[in-house]
């Protein structure tokens, strides 16, 4: 590996909010336009500082979900009751306003169409945002380029959330799978579903992954986002399936113990 | 001067927990687990640890020997790139210093750096002198237990002056260098060096 001589600096920039779009009751989506914005890959993510009045300062770290070919910036955020600055993003900010970011930021959690093969995502709740710019940035990629492109990366993602009004992306995603028969969704809910739910009613487990995602013998690249016992466990699983570990990618978050 | 957002108050800390944090940092209680891939599961009969030397010169403990070896236990702040900050971690393990100078009597000679090699094919380089002098251990041991294995048991690098994704989890070999080079995250976009002081998070923050 060589080294990088003068790495640029991931300069702070300031963003302007263009919109903000209602997700589910705790997650929006916040559309910045990012002056100069150096372009960014699919699965990465950038830094947020907020500053008081009286010169506090405050950093996050939020995934991207809008795709490198969108011109403007989507960051989609959770609001956490006792977050510093989530429910700041999630409450106060409004179209007009400003905040400071930097990035793209993160350069091994990320996908992009050029990498053949089938692809695998498994999410648990907000975990999704990350993935969802991978099958937004596949969707607009392979727009032009026809079936037989869609074909080389067939995708499925298996995403699992509380409830069915905790699904974030619900429609877009089953839109998603409507036009395009190489996209295959599931959910699974954990905590609370309709009478007529016919799908999965329980955390992934090691019967569900062998049911939804690819053979280990069809090497399909993973990508597993959510909270730490989620990833934990299902990328422990796959690899007990024969994936190879290092085709297994993964972002968690949250501690050790935190309920999924 | 940084943009003011308005209406954002933060959270108001104490004047000591202020001091004890570095730049862009916020305090939790928990202790998040943050890794590129699948925790890595290896049998303590077949875990061993390696330092070896620029020239190939190897020492090698296996997991008795090096648990056997005279231990140490340190409470310390922890600084995590992704900007949590955990303070008064206890943990207990093996000083670097008492690796390097064991395996001095084996021939390993020094060299400038250091290349922290893990299972699962994770690295990150340092200065030596940023694992000499007191100041870095190879844990097995923390809060009184043994490491659990998505905190990188059975064994983890503990530099805790440096930011976290220093510490390798799974850690089993130290490899001398005569010159520096980037490990995995290092080679991805993040800081070389990694003082959470200075806010050297990512490749170009001075």
């Amino acid at each position: 590996m060589n080294r990088v001589d003068t790495p640029q600096r991931i300069v702070w920039r300031l963003a302007t909010v263009v919109d903000v779009v209602p997700e589910t009751a705790r997650t929006r989506t916040i559309v910045f336009d990012v002056p100069e914005w150096p372009g960014h890959r699919a699965g990465q993510h950038v830094d947020v500082r907020l500053t008081s009045a009286d010169g506090y300062q405050a950093e996050r770290s939020y995934s991207i979900a809008s795709p490198p070919e969108d011109s403007r910036l989507a960051l989609t955020v959770e609001k956490l009751e006792d977050g510093e600055v989530s429910p700041y993003l999630s409450d106060d900010l409004r179209a007009g306003d400003q905040i400071e970011l930097r990035g793209p930021i993160g350069g091994y959690f990320v996908w992009d169409v050029s990498l053949p093969g089938p692809l695998l995502l498994v999410a648990g709740g907000s975990g999704i945002v990350p993935l969802m710019a991978m099958l937004r940035h596949r969707d607009v990629a392979l727009e032009r380029a026809g079936a037989l492109a869609r074909h080389q990366v067939p995708t499925r993602l298996l995403y699992s959330s509380r409830k069915w009004d905790e699904v974030i992306y619900r429609d877009e995603l089953a839109r998603l799978a409507e036009k395009d028969a190489t996209v295959e969704v599931t959910h699974t809910l954990t905590r609370e579903q309709s009478p007529e739910w016919t799908g999965f009613r329980r955390r992934i487990d090691r019967a569900m992954l062998e049911q939804v995602a690819w053979p280990a013998s069809e090497r399909p690249r993973v990508f597993v986002c959510g909270p730490t016992p989620l990833v934990e466990s299902v990328a422990g699983t796959l690899v007990d399936l024969g994936h190879e570990p290092e085709r297994v990618k993964t972002e968690r978050f949250g501690p050790t113990g935190g309920s999924a | 001067m940084a943009l003011i957002s308005r209406g954002f108050r933060g959270r108001r800390q104490s004047a000591e927990t202020a001091g004890r944090l570095p730049p862009g940092q916020y305090e939790t209680r928990d202790f998040p687990v943050l890794s590129a891939g699948p925790t890595p599961r290896v049998p303590l009969t077949t875990w061993n640890f390696t330092l070896q030397g620029a020239d190939g010169t190897t020492a090698r403990w296996t997991w008795e020997e090096f648990i056997a070896l005279p231990r140490q236990t340190t409470t310390t702040d922890i600084h995590c790139v992704t900007k949590w900050s955990k303070f008064g971690t206890v943990w207990e393990g093996i000083s670097v210093d008492t690796l390097l100078s064991e395996a001095a009597t084996k021939g390993v000679k020094s060299s400038p750096y250091v290349m922290a090699r893990s299972d699962g094919g994770y690295a990150t380089n340092l200065p030596l002198a940023d694992v000499m002098g007191g100041k870095a251990w190879i844990a097995f041991m923390y809060d009184g237990a043994p490491l659990a294995p998505e905190h990188g048991g059975p064994a983890r690098l503990l530099v805790p002056h440096l930011y976290f994704w220093k510490s390798a989890k799974w850690v089993r070999e130290l490899r001398l260098m005569e010159s520096d080079a980037p490990g995995f995250w290092e080679s991805l976009g993040y800081h070389n060096y990694g003082d959470p002081w200075r806010e050297q998070r990512y490749a170009g923050d001075e």
